[in-house]
């Protein structure tokens, strides 16, 4: 205890103090079991397992390099494992094309680099997924879009092209897009880390918001406040590995291996 | 420029510096206009040394100059036109046989050049090894090989492999391939005939509108009915209803071997067969490789987010990445069109009669070599110019709809 930390001065608070509402459920919807990877002869997943409940909000961290995105890419077959089960929603990922496809319907991602379509306005960005994938008419997907611009509180911009907008719009944008799609499960793999700081906090509410309404997440992010007001479980990862893993309140207070304790002084004293 | 005479809170303890004099040549618009003179002024020297000397040389060889050769009769036959043609007519007949001839290889050319192009260019970024492999072979063996030297080779390759006519190859019955070229029945001309193209019009109107109607409904329940199956029917079975209601003509002109050669039916020469097939090849190629790179120049994260949505990969394709593409492509695209165009004018080396050989003949014949070639000239640059100003058009369309990025 003596030498806990706690992670008081992280850069932004979001601005909702969030109480922790709904409890999360006892199924179990996303399961790695042992999983491991190889990038070439790099061992880059190593026995990674991880049992994330509905309604469970997860936050990983860890340093640069350590495996996080390609833990969650992997969840949605962004990339592909080599060893072990992953299992969503009941569902184990194999080479099964329709499979794949099924999960991904389900599991809404939204990457550093929102990754908007450039060519497509804010609204067609949004309606692309319900339109092609779920086969939404497009009135009722239209009516979504604008119900989830409204959420992320840029209705007024739906007309416009992503490249008009600040990355804070974007980031909303390309949260707007994946809940368009009404996904049981949200991954967001460092949303606020390409962002300039005054645009972080706005980012951070729109998902703050999500997660007091019990969606079930996994969030790959630094943003340490974030992490203590809404997580139920925080992972830390180091060389491909699962360090350590624990409610917030524990991990930060008190860390039980040495590369956590390192990696958390290092992130909240600056 | 600045101001000087204001010198913004500096010590007036010497006065402020007089305004340096500059010379108004040293004004950047005064240059500038300067310049387009100079341009201009050298330009008109050297065109107008250039005209002065050439009428002078003419007068000189006793040559008569003007355009008025093209009325005269040509007395030349050529291979294959597309309109009615004989010795008899004019050199202006003549020359417009051959600019007809240049246009009908380079449309077709251009149509199957991108049509092969995008295939080639989408399968070398195929994850099949195979496909991949091969596919990168078939470019850098098309782009490296000289354009004239594959219209020898497939010119040879008709005239070499291919049998002589008495015993052409017959795949189908009435069907001939010899070294003559290829020759296929064709229907004896009659009503019912035109009535059946009237019917593949129609068919094609009908399943556009069919297709917008699709989109329409696909908006408003989600369901996009499928259009594939009733538009084959329609271009199946309008054109047969037609060609029934038209008195169902049946009689068909068949080839029939007469002498040393073909006689009826219709035919693809061996020249035109083969500068269609080299200029289509080589140039697909290089649409293979501006589709390519236009593909790879869409940032990889746009391939992950729509693949995220669960997009299938067709749709990915078509609904991500070739929409921002086509802005890479389009500018060389162009380009390769009217490369293929002008390359059309290697027709010559194989003997097919296009605008250059029959100008060419037809400057032989007559001496007039100032004006063909002004002709040459000209017409080039007028397809050169249609293309580059539809594609233009078709390439701000685009941008319009794409807003910036
Ligand atoms: N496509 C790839 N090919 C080869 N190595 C990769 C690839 N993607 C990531 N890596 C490597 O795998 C390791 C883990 O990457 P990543 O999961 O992105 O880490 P993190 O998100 O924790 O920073 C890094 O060392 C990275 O260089
Ligand atoms: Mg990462």
């Amino acid at each position: 205890m003596s030498n806990g930390i706690e992670p008081t001065q992280t850069t932004v608070e979001p601005s909702v103090d969030a109480p922790k509402t709904p409890a999360m459920g006892e199924e179990v919807v996303i399961r790695l079991d042992n999983v491991n990877k190889w990038f070439g002869h790099f061992h880059v997943l190593k026995d990674i397992n991880l049992d994330v409940r509905r309604g469970e909000r997860v936050v990983v961290c860890g340093p640069s390099g350590s495996g996080k995105s390609t833990v969650i890419r992997c969840i949605n077959r962004l990339e592909e494992h080599q060893q072990g089960d992953i299992i969503v929603n009941g569902v184990t990922l194999t080479n099964d094309v329709k499979a794949i496809e099924a999960i991904r319907k389900d599991v809404g991602m939204v990457f550093q680099s929102f990754n908007l379509f450039p060519h497509l306005t804010v609204l067609e960005n949004l309606i692309l997924g319900p339109i092609w994938v779920n086969k939404t008419p497009r009135k009722e997907a239209v009516d979504t879009a604008m119900y989830y611009l409204e959420r992320v509180k840029i209705p007024e911009q739906a007309s416009k092209y992503p490249g008009q907008l600040s990355g804070g719009q974007q980031q909303r944008v390309a949260i707007a897009r994946s809940l368009c799609m009404k996904p049981s499960i949200m991954l967001f793999d460092e949303p606020t880390s390409a962002l300039d700081p005054e645009m972080i906090k706005e980012v951070l509410d729109v998902m703050v918001e999500l997660a007091q309404e019990g969606m079930t997440m996994i969030c790959v992010t630094h943003e340490m406040g974030f992490a203590r007001s809404v997580a139920d479980t925080v992972v830390f990862m180091a060389d491909g590995q699962i360090v350590e893993k624990n409610s917030p309140k524990e991990l930060f207070a008190n860390p039980q291996e040495e590369r956590t304790r390192q990696f958390l002084s290092q992130i909240i004293q600056h | 420029m600045a101001d000087h005479s204001s010198a913004r809170g500096a010590p007036a303890a010497k006065g402020s510096a007089p305004p340096r004099k500059t010379s108004f040549l040293n004004d950047q618009r005064v240059r500038g206009v300067l310049y387009q003179i100079l341009t201009i002024g050298a330009v008109v020297a050297v065109g107008w040394y250039l005209v002065h000397n050439t009428l002078t040389n003419l007068a000189a060889r006793d040559i008569a100059t003007g355009f008025g050769f093209l009325d005269r009769e040509a007395g030349f036959d050529i291979s294959e036109s597309v309109i009615e043609y004989s010795p008899a007519d004019t050199y202006g007949r003549v020359l417009l046989a051959g600019l007809l001839n240049t246009l009908k290889v380079s449309i077709i050319g251009i149509v199957l050049a991108t049509l092969i192009g995008t295939i080639i260019g989408i399968a070398r970024l195929s994850n099949n090894w195979l496909v991949a492999k091969l596919s990168s072979v078939y470019v850098e063996a098309m782009r490296n090989v000289p354009l004239l030297l594959q219209l020898f080779f497939w010119y040879a390759i008709i005239g070499v492999a291919l049998p002589h006519p008495r015993e052409a190859l017959e795949p189908v019955e009435g069907w001939f391939l010899s070294n003559r070229g290829f020759r296929f029945p064709y229907p004896v001309w009659e009503t019912g005939w035109t009535l059946a193209v009237i019917g593949l019009v129609l068919a094609a109107v009908i399943t556009w509108w069919l297709n917008k109607r699709a989109a329409r409904i696909q908006g408003e329940t989600g369901r996009r009915p499928n259009v594939l199956i009733p538009g084959i029917a329609l271009f199946i079975g309008l054109p047969v209803i037609l060609w029934a209601l038209g008195g169902a003509p049946t009689a068909i002109d068949v080839p029939e071997m007469a002498g040393f050669n073909f006689r009826g039916g219709a035919s693809v020469s061996p020249e035109f067969a083969a500068l269609l097939l080299g200029l289509t090849l080589y140039t697909a190629a290089f649409i293979a490789e501006i589709v390519r790179g236009g593909i790879l120049s869409v940032h990889y994260g746009q391939t992950e987010a729509a693949v995220a949505l669960g997009l299938k990969r067709g749709l990915v394709m078509r609904l991500v990445l070739l929409p921002q593409a086509l802005r890479v492509i389009i500018p060389p695209l162009t380009s390769q069109y009217l490369n293929l165009t002008k390359n059309s004018s290697l027709a010559i080396a194989i003997g097919y009669p296009d605008l250059v050989a029959t100008a060419n003949t037809s400057i032989n014949q007559t001496g007039q070599a100032v004006e063909g070639v002004a002709i040459i000239m000209a017409t080039y640059l007028t397809v050169s110019l249609s293309i580059s100003a539809f594609m233009n058009w078709y390439n701000s369309y685009i941008a319009l709809r794409g807003g910036r990025s």
